[in-house]
């Protein structure tokens, strides 16, 4: 139990994968202009990254491991998000139409999403046991959502002041997040490792 | 003959286009996890550009030879399945002949696969395009891509280890930014260079 609260707290806060990882970084540019949109791609994220995680250490560990297939591990992971996010935009829309017409665009972008993939890499290369992964993913959602929440609060308030035009758009944002990834780094005595 | 100056001059363009106008980092804003990951010194920069103009070259090749028979509706899951297998290749490749790359890049080398340049070169440009106009753009943008990376790398570098390619540039007394080698700083680097860009473009547009 300790091990998987360990494992939250250092997903979120300390190793985020946005801040840390670079992971996720074109949805945390594109999609961080409204807190309501930042929070549906959060949302969406964290949904297909818990189920991606998960269903890909299945795979892993009782296909291609068993019948020495690592060589596919890239091809069969992709695969595994593309379809994930295929199914999961199906299942929405049929049961909850409300959630789909929030969710709805931003589900075929998680696909590309650096951050799902990376997360599943992660997994794989860390030993994570199934527990382990599936808290993995959920948390490695939230710090996604959390640091995009946190940027798109700020890209709202700076929207009113008047800035250089060489800065306007996406330097100033990449900006802000150097200066939250230095926010950030004081966190990083929360756990020693 | 017109007709051959006029592709001549289309193929240059489709060329020149990634290297600096449609520039892949600095103005499309697109691959930016491996940009920002693995610039900590120049040689990993040219290492992550050399593999995905690899990818990138062989991946556009495929998709404009068989852009007709992809059924439109699973277009997206084909061009990633291409790119995944190349990926793969590039990575057993540098884990044989290049270990210590393998180990530096590390997970961001597998990550390929889901490089917004690559898929969005294949949908937005191999799938429309002959053979020949895509491998230009792909090499156009691939080392566009690379130079960026180059760029961005040996600002980091020689900041934060005070060198350049392994070899010392700055006086002993230099005391190094480490900040420049950790993750905040390669926002802060990107971002000012962007906006450089900007500037730039701005004064040739006057």
């Amino acid at each position: 139990m300790k091990n998987l609260i360990l494992i939250f707290i250092s997903t979120v806060l300390v190793n985020n994968l946005v801040l840390t990882y670079f992971l996720g970084i074109c949805p945390f540019l594109g999609v961080s202009g409204k807190l309501e949109s930042a929070f549906g791609m959060g949302m969406a994220v964290t949904f297909v990254m818990t189920l991606a995680t998960s269903i890909s250490w299945l795979i892993y560990h009782f296909l291609l491991e068993r019948f020495g297939l690592l060589f596919l591990e890239y091809v069969i992971f992709i695969l595994v998000i593309a379809s994930l996010v295929q199914i999961v935009e199906m299942f929405i829309r049929k049961f909850s139409p409300s959630l789909y017409q929030s969710l709805g665009i931003y589900l075929p972008l998680i696909t590309t999403n650096c951050a799902i993939l990376g997360a599943a890499l992660f997994m794989v290369t860390r030993n994570y046991d199934f527990l382990e992964s599936v808290v993995f993913g959920f948390s490695g959602g939230i710090g996604f959502s959390l640091v995009l929440l946190i940027m798109a609060g700020i890209r709202e308030e700076v929207n009113y002041a008047d800035i250089p035009y060489a800065f306007r758009g996406a330097a100033l944002t990449l900006i802000i997040a150097g200066l939250l990834a230095l926010v950030f780094m004081g966190f990083s005595g929360l756990i020693s490792s | 003959m017109a007709e051959i100056i006029e592709s001549k001059i289309k193929m240059k363009k489709e060329f020149i286009k990634g290297l600096w106008k449609e520039h892949p980092i600095l103005r499309q804003l697109l691959g930016m996890c491996p940009a920002l990951a693995v610039t900590t010194s120049a040689i990993n920069g040219i290492s992550m550009g050399l593999a995905v103009i690899f990818v990138l070259f062989f991946s556009s090749l495929v998709v404009s030879l068989i852009k007709k028979v992809i059924p439109p509706q699973v277009r997206i899951a084909v061009y990633t399945v291409i790119i995944a297998t190349f990926v793969t290749v590039v990575d057993i490749f540098f884990k044989a002949n290049f270990p210590q790359i393998s180990r530096a890049l590390g997970p961001y080398l597998p990550l390929i696969v889901v490089n917004c340049i690559i898929l969005g070169r294949c949908e937005a440009f191999a799938s429309k395009n002959s053979v020949l106009v895509s491998l230009l753009d792909a090499l156009g943008m691939g080392l566009g891509f690379m130079w960026g990376l180059f760029l961005l790398g040996s600002i980091r570098e020689i900041l934060g280890f005070g060198s350049l390619l392994g070899v010392k540039m700055m006086p002993p007394e230099y005391n190094p930014l480490i900040i420049m080698i950790l993750p905040a700083g390669a926002f802060l680097v990107l971002g000012f260079l962007v906006a450089v860009m900007n500037r730039l473009e701005l004064r040739i547009k006057d």
